[in-house]
């Protein structure tokens, strides 16, 4: 069924890696992306290619949580993912080489590998004061971003922070902070917004960028459809206790205690839209919710500010049952999302027209 | 004289810049410069001190969690609420499988590559490996065929061209000397590591629902509600199973890998534990009580200062003798910049004035870092593993003496090969055991308390702003894998006035002060043999032994504030 099969178990045999286990890690990434089994043969043919692509990662104003969260990939293994995937040679918080070394590497990579290696992009970009909050090896982070970003065959944005400022850009901004779409731009950027990024939907955005030579469907922040499509609310395990009016009204109360719902200790889930419930994190452990602590929409645009206070609950939502919808409640801060900063609990103002699922990304940063 | 620039220091955390003066082969003098700040306690003003902790705790994702806690612990400290048992072992829980975590990633990933060259493990026989493997540790995975196997990964890798994260290493450089069959039990071991941290640190997915960044303290206790006969409680029979399975990995790891490979490879490299020995001084603020959370006697990690490498005492820590200074920080001081200022009263106004980027070279004698730099009564002090043993050892406390004394009777050498660059290995790895080997108690005790009823875990006194004083101020202090964190918090009006965290690396990192004392890195550097000033192994291996973490270190902020303009499309 595949055209090169022979090359292709040959170049798996010389990495180590089975057929059979690459056709088992292609399978559980197709189910994570949501495509059909027919695509199986174009992700094993694509994955199996003798020459891995060549993967960067930057760090700029970050915390390396993001970097961490990566370690954690269960669905591939990082080091499955490091050593036969791809071939992952810059990443300041792991990588081998250091100062000379390491500047002279990246350097090369961007000279040999213009317009094919894919950079991933962790933490945000001072823009005030000539770039002096964040330098590495002497330039600045924009400098670096400028450079790197736009000779890459395509930007991966891991983290509030890379997505648009994250905590970072957060009021007063003391560092005039960006997101790297908003301070490169024109470059071909995917969001893969939280706090941190989940893995699984990274690994899965590497392996679709992988068999299709092209970035999945995404929203109007650049954010894939697949992983942030829709609303936590909507598919939380603790709905029906919403649904039917039973709340945790006081920490470590008896609601607390059953896994009653949190909306009335502030949880934004009814605002947030992510994959969480459904992937959740660490080998499919748990997530936010289930350890009893509301939701603080970390997925959502400049969540820091529009989000918090964390603890406050969402705006007046008009009675409880099975005819509200959480698309009704979220129009309250989605709205206050777009009216600005200092705005929070503001309702009835108009959401934004999302794009269509099925509209393909936007074709931007050809001429780079 | 040479100059050397190492910037970045990688396998780190965050943004570090060495410079360094080369003479007759040996460094004569260095200087440690954080290149990136934030400004997250600025950000902090003004916001609810419930929820400092969710802020706090993006101060670093390494260390995830150790600021969240060392923030509730301040807030709680404020408005004096008592946390509940169950809540201090959760707490005690996540930081411990923290602390565990972050040592042998630090070993395995951020490390190993400055003693074991991966290139060499090629040459290995692996049935030499496999003796070796065996003479140390009961490790189940110690066959011939295992270790073929990882070598046989390593060269299709090497094969290919393509080297992925090995591709800019210094291979082959003389200051190398493992055996080859070393070098290839410490690639696999690299490789198993890798897939051990992940797998561990699902006990954080079930006390905080993820990791990095678990979501799961609160001021007053934890969100991890515990019934023995409710299925959907954050702890019940069944998560109390999960977490018993996985704190007996982690044991397994550490006792089977962790500890035999930081003995086995040491012995090689004995020149380093007279190298990299730094100021010499050493402080803990002790931690993990075993009872009363504020009785300095009852802690695991002792509380106390030894100084000049005198462990015959110990000294109290009095907290009013923590001051920062700026006069080589890239801040100003309305009073002046050469004096300290305890963090209560803490000031933070940036002023860059260091070269344009890009720039070559720094003027070191200016400000030259992002970072502060801390004193305890005007003196540079080191924190961090070492610092705890050190102190835990010149204390008597038990768990550390016995554990010390095994080690340095294994490696054949008096205490004072811990004040080195290999001592800090040692001391990381002696207190992951010591740690490994609280969690199950740790998880033993939430499991008694839920079979006896005792399932509270949150004190709702003072959740309520209304409940609280009009200004309240108090301080939280955690030793954090790094070393001694504390946070200081202000609160006025419901709200946060003003916000300090001192961080480990501060300690550690920071430039010289008024007086031209150099911090510990900068005075660990000292006569470190450089063969190779164009591949700087050697300091790597002194800066990578504290473990650094950067964007912890630098917290600072503009005062003013500002919003960029976002650039028009070029």
């Amino acid at each position: 069924m595949l055209a090169n099969d022979y090359d292709l178990a040959k170049a798996l045999k010389s990495r180590g890696i089975t057929r059979r286990q690459l056709v088992k890690f292609c399978s559980a990434t197709l189910a994570m992306l949501a495509l059909p089994d027919r695509y199986l043969a174009q992700t094993v043919a694509a994955i199996g290619k003798a020459k891995k692509p060549v993967l960067v990662w930057l760090q700029f104003q970050d915390c390396t949580g993001c970097s961490e969260s990566m370690l954690r990939s269960s669905h591939p293994e990082v080091a499955d993912v490091v050593l036969d995937l791809l071939s992952w040679e810059y990443h300041e918080v792991i990588m081998a080489g250091a100062g000379t070394a390491a500047i002279s590497l990246l350097d090369n990579i961007v000279k040999e590998d213009k317009g094919k290696y894919l950079v991933v992009v962790e933490g945000a970009i001072p823009m005030a004061d000539d770039g002096a909050y964040c330098t590495i090896g002497g330039r600045s982070a924009i400098d670096i971003a400028r450079q790197v970003c736009g000779n890459a065959a395509a930007t991966i944005a891991v983290g509030a922070c890379a997505f648009d400022g994250g905590l970072v850009r957060s009021s007063p901004n003391p560092t005039g902070a960006l997101g790297v779409h908003e301070a490169v731009p024109g470059i071909k950027v995917i969001n893969m917004a939280g706090c941190p990024h989940n893995p699984a939907n990274t690994a899965a955005v590497l392996v679709h960028y992988l068999t299709f030579n092209d970035l999945p469907a995404l929203d109007q922040y650049n954010r894939p459809l697949f992983a942030y499509g829709r609303i936590i609310h909507d598919m939380c395990e603790r709905r029906a206790h919403y649904d039917a009016g039973r709340f945790v009204t006081e920490w470590g109360d008896d609601g607390h205690k059953k896994g009653w719902c949190l909306y009335k200790m502030g949880c934004k889930g009814p605002e947030a839209t992510f994959n969480c419930p459904i992937v959740q994190w660490n080998d499919h452990t748990s997530w936010p919710i289930r350890a009893g602590h509301g939701c603080i929409a970390c997925a959502a645009p400049r969540f820091w500010d529009h989000m918090s206070p964390f603890y406050d609950r969402l705006p007046n939502v008009p009675g409880f049952g099975v005819e509200v919808t959480a698309g009704e409640i979220g129009l309250g801060l989605v709205g206050a999302v777009v009216a600005g900063v200092s705005v929070h609990g503001l309702i009835n103002t108009i959401r934004p027209a999302p794009k269509p699922a099925d509209q393909p990304p936007p074709a931007v940063g050809k001429e780079n | 004289m040479a100059r050397i620039v190492v910037d970045p220091v990688t396998r780190i955390e965050g943004h570090l810049r060495i410079e360094a003066n080369l003479e007759g082969g040996k460094l004569t003098d260095a200087w440690s410069s954080g290149t990136m700040f934030r400004g997250i306690e600025m950000i902090l003003q003004g916001r609810d001190p419930r929820e400092a902790w969710i802020w706090a705790q993006r101060i670093c994702g390494v260390c995830t969690m150790v600021h969240a806690i060392a923030s509730v612990r301040a807030v709680e400290d404020a408005l004096q609420i008592e946390v509940p048992e169950n809540a201090r072992i959760v707490r005690h829980l996540i930081a411990g499988a923290q602390m565990v975590q972050d040592h042998v990633i630090h070993f395995y990933h951020l490390h190993a590559l400055d003693w074991v060259d991966v290139a060499a493990a090629l040459k290995a026989d692996p049935a030499k490996t496999s003796q070796i493997a065996q003479s140390i540790s009961n490790s189940e995975k110690s066959s011939a065929t295992y270790f073929r196997g990882i070598q046989q990964r390593v060269k299709a890798v090497v094969d290919s061209g393509q080297l992925s994260l090995f591709a800019s290493g210094y291979w082959g450089h003389p200051a190398y000397v493992l055996p080859p069959e070393v070098n290839l039990l410490a690639v696999a071991h690299y490789l198993e590591a890798l897939a051990f941290q992940k797998d561990f640190i699902r006990i954080h997915a079930v006390l905080g629902g993820k990791n990095p960044h678990p979501q799961s303290f609160l001021v007053g206790g934890m969100s991890t509600a515990m019934d023995p006969n409710e299925p959907a409680a954050v702890i019940n029979p069944d998560t109390i199973d999960l977490m018993r399975t996985l704190v007996h990995t982690a044991r397994k790891f550490v006792d089977e890998y962790l500890v035999p490979d930081v003995l086995a490879v040491a012995p090689f490299y004995k020149n380093w534990f007279s190298l990299g020995g730094g100021v010499g001084n050493f402080l803990s603020y002790g931690d993990y009580s075993s009872g009363d959370p504020n009785d300095p006697k009852m802690f695991l990690f002792p509380r106390g200062i030894v100084m000049g490498r005198d462990i015959s005492k110990v000294l109290p820590v009095d907290q009013s003798k923590i001051t920062e200074s700026v006069a080589h920080s890239w801040y100003e001081y309305s009073g002046g910049d050469t004096g300290g200022i305890h963090p209560s009263e803490g000031q933070t106004i940036p002023k860059y004035t260091g070269p344009k980027p890009p720039y070559d070279q720094l003027d070191v004698n200016a400000k030259y870092s992002w970072l502060k730099t801390p004193r305890y009564d005007g003196t540079p002090m080191e924190v961090g593993p070492l610092a705890r043993m050190v102190v835990g050892y010149a204390s008597g406390k038990k768990e550390i003496v016995d554990s010390v004394n095994s080690a340095l009777k294994a490696l054949n050498a008096p205490p004072a090969v811990l004040f080195s660059t290999l001592g800090r290995l040692a001391a990381r790895a002696l207190e992951a055991q010591i740690m490994v080997n609280q969690l199950e108690g740790w998880v033993d005790k939430l499991d008694d308390n839920l079979a006896h009823g005792n399932t509270t875990i949150f004190n709702p006194v003072r959740w309520d702003p209304g409940s609280w004083p009009k200004s309240a101020s108090g301080h939280g202090w955690h030793e954090a894998p790094r070393g001694s964190l504390g946070h200081w918090i202000e609160i006025d009006g419901k709200a946060i006035k003003n916000y300090q965290a001192v961080v480990p690396t501060t300690w550690n990192a920071g430039p010289r002060d008024a007086q031209g004392q150099r911090g510990p890195y900068e005075a660990a550097l000292l006569n470190t043999p450089v063969a190779d000033p164009n591949r700087p192994l050697e300091i790597l291996r002194t800066i990578h032994s504290f473990d650094p973490c950067i964007a912890c270190a630098v917290h600072v902020i503009d005062a003013q504030g500002r919003e960029y303009t976002i650039p028009r499309v070029a």
